[in-house]
């Protein structure tokens, strides 16, 4: 069990420095396919519960690629789970300006409003 | 026997034709979408860091006898505190609030008819004669109610019994539970078979004698340390039912309180709501 957990974190780890080496590929790539390994190897990272990672790498995703919608609404998500509701608003709604008639980001920023509309009250101070 | 060889490939290459279509959505489904539990925290509406204990003090109550609604709440949001925030529940008597005021009451009233001696004038404030205003013995509606919330301005006495209590975050106020009788149309749905067998359900609208209860809770938070109202928070929820149905009043008490608890709770601590997102490639 200790192995098995040891060698598949030295999987996720030699996939990282793969991945986080791919930046610096020629000036040529297609940035992307960059952007959507980094995207990849954040789904990967979050369905671990490793959403710290995964934000690193929709954050490097958009980067590449101001223009990919799924790494808009992946940041979203990360965001939304790490409670960073201001964050998690602009990137979906960047990702809705992006794709509007993705039905699978309105979803998911339907369900992100009906809960950001519960936290935006104002805090009362004793 | 060609045509029955014929009829068996076509189903065949229909069955075929339908798992390629399938496993093509399954492989572009599998690949391109990913749904992941999600669990967004929503921070506390109030701000309770200065608290490490909170008192549920008790609460004026109202309405229906079937239930000690003082009582209940009581118990219920002190089990919903210890389980979901970070602040440690004090375990206390429930304070009967109805006869504080009562009594508050009587001695602002005794008071006021003091005769004033001498050339001295006793100027009274506001606050007083306001107190000395009768307070209903019988709480049924929601004008009953009204005069109590006096006793929530009374800083003086919420500062003593934070005093008693080490200064906590102290929470008050009133629960009105009262029944509720309804007669009018409503929408229900309806299975409806056709002429072929087929079901389908359709909304009809029937009318109907309805009862259940109404459920009108204030939560008045409290500043332990100078008995000063922090905020308060107002809900009102309703339950109907056929009129046939015998539901007893305290589970529709907590059927009630069950959609109110989490706008409670998230007034004092972090909540997490949990949900399920779709991650895209």
């Amino acid at each position: 069990m200790k192995l098995c957990l040891t060698r598949s974190l030295a999987s996720l780890i030699v996939a990282a420095a793969a991945v986080a080496a791919l930046p610096a590929t020629p000036v040529l790539a297609d940035t992307r396919s960059d952007a959507r390994e980094q995207v990849e190897f954040g789904i990967n990272v979050a369905q671990r519960g490793l959403w710290r990672e995964a934000i690193y790498r929709w954050e490097k995703a958009v980067e590449l690629d101001p223009h990919y919608a799924a790494a808009f609404n992946d940041l979203g998500i990360a965001y939304e789970h790490e409670g960073q509701l201001e964050k998690a608003r602009k990137a979906y709604e960047k990702a809705i300006a992006l794709e509007p008639n993705n039905t699978q980001i309105r979803q998911n920023y339907d369900l992100f409003k009906e809960i950001n509309d519960r936290a935006v009250q104002p805090k009362d101070k004793p | 026997m060609t045509a029955r060889f014929s009829r068996k490939t076509n189903r065949k290459l229909a069955i075929a034709g339908v798992a390629a279509v399938i496993a093509a959505f399954c492989a572009a489904c599998g690949t391109e979408l990913y749904e992941v539990p999600v669990e967004t925290p929503i921070p506390a509406k109030l701000d309770v860091s200065a608290f490490q204990r909170v008192l549920v003090a008790g609460f004026v109550a109202g309405g229906t006898e079937d239930v000690d609604t003082n009582q209940e709440t009581v118990r219920l949001l002190r089990s919903q505190l210890r389980t979901k925030s970070e602040l440690r529940v004090i375990d206390a008597d429930p304070i009967q609030l109805v006869d504080v005021a009562q009594e508050q009451n009587k001695a602002a009233t005794a008071d006021n008819s003091l005769p004033a001696e001498g050339p001295s004038v006793r100027t009274t404030s506001a606050a007083d004669n306001t107190a000395a205003t009768a307070l209903p013995q019988k709480i049924k509606d929601e004008k009953d109610l009204e005069p109590y919330d006096r006793l929530f301005a009374n800083t003086a006495y919420w500062k003593r019994i934070g005093e008693e209590y080490q200064n906590p975050l102290i929470v008050t106020g009133s629960v009105l539970f009262t029944p509720r009788t309804s007669s009018g149309l409503v929408t229900r749905e309806t299975e409806v078979y056709d002429g072929l067998g087929r079901r389908r359900v359709v909304p009809t609208r029937i009318y109907m004698e309805r009862k259940g209860f109404m459920l009108r809770p204030k939560f008045v938070f409290i500043d332990g340390r100078t008995g000063a109202t922090i905020s308060s928070l107002s809900r009102r929820e309703e339950v109907l039912y056929n009129a046939q149905n015998e539901t007893p009043a305290l589970s529709s008490y907590f059927e009630l309180m069950d959609r109110i608890v989490p706008d409670f709770l998230g007034t004092l601590s972090t909540q997490k709501i949990k949900g399920t997102r779709v991650l895209l490639k």
